[in-house]
């Protein structure tokens, strides 16, 4: 398993500087949540590491490699790539959608065995296999996330890289996709998320990193950088933190300091 | 080849043999060895003929197809991107200035007008990929060109000049002869060819930019293989048969229930219901009781116009 890791990036995007010399080793295996105000670089991190922004100094690496040097279907079937909009803009069945999963991997002749094995297998992971020909106009939120999840997941990639992939679900919803998304970092992919909420990422990330006005806050093992103090400099905000009867960790906001 | 598919090739077969056969003098099938004296009308009219209203038909079927898949809009038109009337501006200042009279400079000049509009198109748009730059674009330069048009109608030398000119942009295929066959269709299946290579790009752009480029479509690259597979495409059919408009917007929506939403996988079927769209049409108009023959280009906005209607009138139920 290659290590996924942002070297010295800084980025400036419309002539405002986002990220500022930010260095983070990703691993393996594990769950890591990007957290940190709006503006703060994470969509923007999470873009560098997919190599779909050329920083102005530093690079993302991928086994050493540099991700923007790498020739692009090759990275593409590396990193799987989950944008934060839910664009779907034709009315294409769940399986299609599924499909177009797989086309980093396709040849030149059309889909193969295998290609057919992996939306299967990714349409069955994310439960969506019943849904497999319904227009994807006609879905729920939940079920649309859960689809274009699968479409990711097709391409079966070393690293999957999702931006706010649990924004717009209810509880129930977040709380299944995030169960898939662990599942994925268990199966020996390395999962990196944006995330907003401070609970869902205390119960889903092995690792966490907080950003601040583009720069690491703080990087680590959950349990060691989700604590009052870092989350409140991060955010500007005092943070109470606890467990609960079941020892689940809970984050909750209190106000401004001061 | 899906069942959809075959059964359209089966009609552009069809509707090809009915082309070659039918017009004001019907021509059975036994006439059309060389034995026969109407075999000339077969060999120097019909036939050219017939394989322009195929060609032309498939490429803007083609083209629509893939500039609805480009720009993810159901609305876009091959029309809208400038090379359709700088194609026919071009034209009209062959018939201006008189050249007409040469067979080859017309289509030429036409060629030229497509050519010179993407080449504007491709600088302005640059190497940002943006579509609503190159939508813009390509609005701004349909408009450009238009008014060129128009100026140079208003101004034309003679009155004649200025009817051959009215009657040229009405589009038709009246007439034509192996020399527009010549010079459009290598042109056209050059073009179809570069559009087809996009299929797995537009599939990808589905799901937006961002997505797209992380699975491995270069926007910028993809940008140009549309703007120079339209420009080929649309070029080439201008200067052909004249502006001919709908075909494109119509015929991917006509055979999108058939052939699936994908845009890859509406590309070839748009291709073959436009040859069969334009090819039908064609034969109706020659066959029409008309005095003089009823201008395809015309036929087709009378088709197309009240279909774009409906479109925007069922668009606006389901968005309400």
């Amino acid at each position: 398993m290659s290590v996924l890791a942002a070297e010295g990036i800084s980025l400036v995007l419309g002539g405002k500087r986002v990220l500022e010399s930010v260095d983070v080793v990703f691993s393996g295996g594990r769950v890591t949540a990007l957290l940190g105000s709006n503006g703060a670089g994470k969509s923007s991190l999470l873009a560098c590491l997919a190599g779909l922004h050329a920083p102005e100094a530093g690079r993302a690496t991928l086994g050493g490699a540099e991700v923007r040097a790498m020739p692009a279907p090759a990275r593409a079937r590396r990193i799987g790539f989950l944008p934060q909009a839910a664009d779907v803009h034709w009315n294409i069945d769940v399986a299609t959608l599924v499909a177009l999963g797989r086309l980093p991997w396709r040849g030149r002749w059309g889909e193969t065995a295998a290609d057919c094995a992996a939306a299967e297998a990714a349409l069955a992971a994310t439960g969506m296999t019943a849904f497999a020909r319904r227009g994807v106009e006609h879905l729920s939120g939940g079920e649309r996330a859960r689809a274009l999840l699968a479409r990711v997941l097709a391409g079966e990639p070393e690293w999957l890289l999702a931006d706010e992939p649990l924004a717009s679900l209810d509880p129930a919803h977040q709380l299944e996709v995030g169960a898939q998304l662990r599942a994925v970092a268990a199966g020996g992919s390395g999962v990196v998320l944006v995330v907003h909420d401070l609970n869902l990422a205390a119960r889903l990330a092995d690792d966490v990193v907080l950003l601040r006005d583009g720069r690491v806050v703080a990087a680590g093992a959950a349990e060691d950088v989700l604590t009052a103090a870092l989350v409140g400099a991060t955010y500007g905000l005092t943070v109470e933190t606890g467990v609960t009867a079941t020892g689940q960790r809970y984050i909750v906001p209190v106000g401004r300091p001061g | 080849m899906t069942r959809a598919t075959t059964l359209l090739a089966l009609g552009v077969l069809l509707a090809a043999i009915l082309s070659v056969a039918a017009g004001k003098v019907w021509v059975p099938l036994d006439a059309w060895t060389a034995a026969d004296p109407r075999s000339i009308i077969i060999v120097e009219l019909r036939l050219p003929r017939t394989i322009l209203a195929l060609a032309v038909g498939a490429a803007l079927g083609m083209s629509g197809a893939a500039m609805q898949g480009y720009l993810r809009n159901p609305l876009a038109d091959p029309g809208l991107f400038g090379v359709s009337s700088g194609a026919a501006f071009g034209a009209v200042c062959s018939l201006y200035f008189g050249y007409a009279a040469q067979t080859w400079l017309l289509p030429g000049f036409a060629l030229f007008g497509a050519a010179a509009t993407m080449a504007a198109l491709a600088l302005i748009a640059g190497r940002s990929g943006s579509l609503i730059l190159f939508t813009l674009a390509g609005m701004i330069l349909t408009s450009i060109t238009g008014s060129l048009t128009a100026l140079a109608l208003s101004l034309a030398p003679t009155p004649f000049a200025a009817s051959e000119i009215m009657t040229w942009l009405m589009g038709a295929l009246t007439d034509r002869s192996w020399n527009e066959v010549v010079v459009s269709v290598p042109l056209i299946v050059l073009g179809m060819a570069v559009l087809a290579r996009t299929a797995r790009s537009l599939d990808a752009l589905t799901l937006g930019e961002q997505a797209a480029r992380s699975m491995g479509v270069d926007p910028h690259r993809l940008q140009l293989a549309v703007i120079v597979g339209v420009a080929l495409t649309v070029g080439a059919s201008v200067a052909a048969a004249g502006v001919i408009g709908f075909v494109g917007l119509i015929v991917p929506h006509l055979v999108r229930p058939f052939a699936g939403h994908r845009p890859s996988a509406t590309l070839l079927p748009a291709a073959l219901g436009g040859a069969l769209l334009l090819t039908v049409a064609d034969s109706l108009v020659r066959l029409a009781p008309t005095v003089s023959e009823l201008r395809l280009g015309i036929a087709m906005s009378m088709l197309g116009g009240p279909f774009f209607l409906y479109l925007l009138i069922s668009m606006r139920r389901r968005l309400a």
